[in-house]
């Protein structure tokens, strides 16, 4: 479903040169929930910004859904984030101005949803979230971790097939990261696939699978059978 | 998507009301001091008379100084009495009318109330279907009268307010430098702008306000008030002599229908020319012409020169209004950076940021035009009380001018808004969101 084969990233400016990721490969199975942890500066955020097309890679092969998506236009990687991948990132990323109810319509507008369409996955995924009476509020009047449960509506609204989450806790306290871990899980459960990005050994063994990231490569993959041996 | 934007665009301006006062105040200024120079251009400029501009010819004889050799000296911008009858008596064009601008002193009825003076303008019947006179009462004479010397005038519709209260004074009489004429028309509100029927006498003053026969006024040697131009002396003293003169201080017009009356006419003129060079007159090489108003008004430079490079220095007063605009857009859109990564990751294209922020260029464009309005208003009100009675009539904003000053602000702004929308749509996303 999502398979990376051989991806490099090379970042380079006029004296420097800096391997992001080397020869990284991967693959994903529909509905996994896959962990990817890793010191900082190993390439975590940059492989989960070439999963979700945020950024274009310098060389390899990236399929999504069988598809080739490293040579798509602007508007069709626009489109394909659009539809297949909800993002969840570690610093909320709402937008000020708009309150909670037009923060999740966003990407539905870009899909071209009519009005009722829109409402009703929106009030739905609120539902979802336990979010409901907080339609009307703007983020600045909302918790941490009311706020990454608006992200995670607005990620959700679209029916993505995979779900992104950039250290998706990390910013909460252990209270309101537990209720955020169990959401991302019950998600997981209804089918979708969730790549997570974190540095927190003991949310990565809540996934199915831990990824390990060192220096752009990966270097250890171990399963929830082997997780829960560790452990 | 477009109401959409236009929210997004809306939300925007109000988040950062410091910067957006800002842009619109620097468009605003532009538009307010462009367009009044602008509106001032283009009631100087406007055609007068659109439906028939190309129908009524200037007519110009050279009957100028021999001896006045320069290259580029013109045949004079009127034409002597002489030939303003002589063309007349010919009678070769569909309409003809001489005129010239005079003074006459109105008598009231009311003796308690003291004579005043009227600005006047000597004509012929033509006049009034020649240029589409609109007429409140009655209407203009017929050409009887100027044959027969008719005490006969028509009014304007001040005049007619101020003497006769607004009433039909058709039938009624006005005293004239002490002769009593009869009132057969009231003219309705008139104010070609420019006069073009006498651009030699101001051709931004109002129309007169009071008409009268060109030959009662030759007859009774009333007074002239316009321009007087000779290149010798008249051959004798007096009226007679003065009439006889080669003076010119006659305004002729000519109304031809087609192209081949004007060919016809001009013919006649240069006939005319000819005959007159045998009578020892016109002895500069012939140099007649037939200009259409449009024409006459380039030709009489109705906006000089200065107008035109005024028009362009505001012009450029705007695009360093607009300059300012475009650094504040481009600090206002790299705040937004933040925003514009995560609708990027959400599914926008760079075609969906480019038009989102196009419409708020647009928007604040729209502000800027609103009030640039007002302050082009002001500025307006500024050259009124500068110029005064003068320039009554060219510092209007007519619908027309109100539309191109809100265009003129969108489409600056969208201009301005170019390269900062262009350096959001650059903005890399992956580099913005983990830094949120």
């Amino acid at each position: 479903m999502l398979s990376m084969q051989n991806i490099s990233m090379v970042y380079r400016t006029d004296t420097v040169e800096t391997h992001a990721l080397r020869e990284f490969s991967l693959e994903v199975g529909e509905g996994e929930f896959v962990a990817v942890t890793g010191p900082s500066g190993s390439g975590k955020t940059t492989f989960l910004n070439i999963a979700g097309l945020l950024e274009r890679f310098t060389s390899g092969k990236y399929l999504l859904d069988g598809k080739d998506v490293s040579s798509l236009s602007d508007s069709d990687t626009s489109k394909v984030r659009n539809e297949k991948i909800g993002f969840v990132f570690q610093g909320f990323n709402l937008i000020p101005d708009l309150n909670v109810f037009d923060n999740v319509d966003v990407p539905l507008r870009y899909r071209g949803f009519d009005t009722a369409e829109r409402k009703r996955r929106i009030e739905g995924v609120l539902e979802r979230v336990g979010l409901s009476s907080r339609a009307k509020h703007l983020p600045s009047q909302l918790s941490g971790g009311q706020q990454q449960r608006v992200a995670i509506a607005r990620a959700l609204a679209g029916e993505p097939r995979f779900l992104l989450a950039d250290e998706p806790t990390g910013n909460l306290d252990s209270h309101m990261a537990e209720s955020i871990m169990a959401l991302i899980e019950e998600i997981n459960a209804g089918g979708t696939t969730v790549i997570m990005v974190t540095h927190d050994p003991a949310l990565a063994e809540r996934a199915g699978r831990n990824v390990h990231i060192r220096d752009g490569q990966v270097s250890d993959v171990e399963t929830d059978v082997q997780l829960v041996a560790n452990a | 998507m477009f109401n959409y934007y236009l929210k997004l665009g809306w939300l925007s301006i109000r988040a950062n009301p410091l910067l957006s006062t800002l842009m619109v105040l620097a468009i605003a200024i532009g538009i307010g001091a462009s367009m009044t120079i602008i509106t001032v251009n283009y009631a100087m400029s406007g055609n007068p008379i659109p439906h028939k501009s190309d129908q009524l010819f200037y007519v110009q004889l050279d009957s100028w100084d021999p001896n006045d050799t320069d290259e580029d000296s013109e045949p004079p911008d009127q034409v002597t009495y002489t030939d303003a009858m002589n063309l007349i008596e010919a009678d070769r064009a569909y309409r003809q009318v001489a005129s010239n601008r005079s003074g006459l002193v109105l008598e009231p009825e009311n003796p308690d109330e003291r004579p005043f003076t009227v600005d006047t303008r000597n004509t012929f019947a033509d006049f009034f279907p020649m240029f589409d006179t609109p007429f409140l009462y009655g209407g203009g004479w017929d050409s009887s009268a100027d044959d027969g010397l008719e005490h006969v005038t028509v009014l304007s519709r001040e005049l007619n307010e101020r003497v006769f209260g607004g009433e039909d004074s058709v039938g009624r009489s006005v005293r004239l430098n002490g002769m009593d004429f009869r009132v057969v028309g009231v003219l309705d509100e008139w104010l070609p702008m420019p006069k073009f029927y006498d651009v030699t006498n101001g051709a931004f003053d109002p129309s007169e306000e009071l008409y009268i026969p060109f030959n009662v006024a030759i007859e009774y040697e009333l007074p002239r008030n316009g321009n007087t131009n000779c290149w010798k002396r008249p051959e004798g003293e007096g009226f007679e002599a003065f009439l006889a003169s080669e003076c010119v201080w006659i305004q002729f017009w000519a109304e031809l229908r087609d192209e081949t009356e004007k060919r016809e006419y001009m013919d006649f003129l240069n006939a005319y020319t000819e005959q007159q060079k045998a009578l020892g007159r016109f002895g500069r090489p012939r140099d007649n012409r037939l200009s259409d108003v449009m024409e006459w008004m380039e030709a009489e430079q109705v906006v000089e020169d200065d107008a035109r490079v005024m028009m362009g220095l505001s012009l450029l007063f705007l695009v360093v209004c607009l300059l300012n605009t475009i650094g504040l857009l481009l600090a206002k859109f790299m705040r937004k950076s933040g925003d514009i990564s995560v609708r990027r990751a959400l599914g926008a294209s760079k075609r969906d940021v480019f038009t989102q922020h196009m419409i708020e260029s647009g928007l604040i464009g729209l502000g800027g035009g609103l009030v640039g309005l007002g302050l082009t208003w002001l500025g307006l009100r500024g050259i009124h009380a500068l110029f005064g009675e003068y320039v009554e009539h060219l510092v209007h904003l007519d619908g027309m001018m109100v539309l191109a000053a809100i265009a003129l602000a969108v489409v600056s702004a969208l201009a301005a808004g170019l390269y900062p929308t262009w350096q959001a749509c650059r903005i890399m996303p992956a580099s913005q969101l983990k830094t949120q």
